[in-house]
């Protein structure tokens, strides 16, 4: 039996990377930019990679270098860390249901590598019965060790990287959202809150809301496509 | 630019690691196994979907601090053949990778 055999069904590994492979390309350019970010702000090589292993929170790694090269409090950082990733309480909450028999150490280990792209994958999956166990450990680990590898690239290439922009690394992060969203346009309702929830977004963004926004849109969003389903089309899917 | 003491950064990483991890787990961990209402498994259906136009729209429509509807912004004009093979082809890695060769192409092109 081969190594990967002993931990999950034949061919996991397979699907698995066939299913993170975008989140890939798309991590590994956007940590190699926070990479290069966390080093010029004056971060150690180890702290820059240590952020990527223990929090593992793309904006909110690129917002805490900003805080840090700026002289912010530690209770500033945190709290900001806080307010910016509590739409992964959502993101929890939205995969328990397919996740009712997991071991809590299964569970604690999904919850780890929980993102918004790995959020997509799994909530993608969803629709196709319940997950199996080894496929989506390894998705979320391999995504991890993409974003990883790429702040380790970035933190290495430090200072003689001037720019990210000319191979289009930035726009990486949109690519990759683009390409999950349009997995979840499943109905009209979900197009139409979908939009709203855009929209909306951008508007607090231009208005000042940099925090609060994305969680502020995305439970409008949300909320505004129960009520439509629950109450005005309730025969629409 | 002040020198960073590396053990407060790191204190500082651990705190972040702390208030990002507890929302990750706890729904996870203490609602899983239970039934979940109805009206809340439906508002849960729609966040996906929300919370990633959420993310997408100012990236694209707001790239450098202002509303940019013109041609002159690269990552709106890039995003219509990324939209466009997501939407086509259901690739998901094609669209990423579409999106950032036109990005890249729409900058090499104007100089």
């Amino acid at each position: 039996m081969s190594l990967a055999g002993r931990f999950g069904p034949p061919g996991f590994l397979a699907r698995a990377s066939v299913r993170v492979a975008p989140v890939v390309l798309g991590y590994v350019p956007v940590g190699f930019a926070y990479g290069v970010l966390a080093k010029n702000a004056g971060l150690s090589t180890g702290n820059v990679l240590g952020m990527s292993v223990l929090v593992f929170a793309g904006s909110a790694q690129f917002i805490a270098v900003g805080m840090l090269a700026a002289g912010a409090s530690l209770a500033g950082i945190v709290l900001t860390t806080f307010v910016v990733n509590l739409r992964h309480l959502l993101f929890s909450a939205a995969l328990s249901p397919a996740f009712g028999a997991w071991r809590r150490r299964d569970l604690a280990l999904v919850a780890f590598e929980l993102t918004d792209e790995t959020f997509a994958l799994h909530a993608a999956n969803q629709a196709k019965g319940p997950p199996d166990r080894a496929e989506t450990l390894a998705v979320g680990i391999m995504a991890q060790v993409a974003w990883v590898a790429g702040t380790a690239i970035g933190a290495w290439a430090g200072a003689s990287v001037g720019s990210v922009r000319p191979i289009a690394l930035d726009f990486a992060l949109p690519a990759m959202f683009i390409a999950l969203l349009a997995g979840q346009i499943k109905s009209r309702t979900h197009l139409f809150v979908a939009l709203f929830s855009g929209i909306l977004s951008t508007a607090l963004a231009l208005g000042g809301v940099d925090r609060f926004g994305v969680l502020a849109a995305t439970l409008a969003g949300a909320v505004l496509g129960t009520l439509w389903q629950s109450w005005i089309r309730p025969t629409s899917s | 630019m002040a020198v960073l003491d590396q053990t407060d950064v790191f204190v500082t990483i651990a705190g972040m690691a702390l208030a990002t991890y507890l929302p990750r787990a706890a729904p996870l961990v203490f609602l899983s196994g239970r039934t979940l209402p109805p009206l809340a498994i439906r508002f849960l259906g729609f966040v996906p979907a929300c919370v990633l136009a959420a993310l997408l729209f100012p990236s694209v429509l707001v790239p450098a601090g202002t509303l940019d509807l013109s041609a002159g912004n690269f990552f709106l004009l890039g995003s219509v053949p990324a939209v466009l093979v997501a939407w086509r082809t259901g690739s998901f890695f094609g669209a990423v990778a579409v999106g950032m060769a036109a990005v890249a192409a729409l900058r090499f092109f104007s100089g």
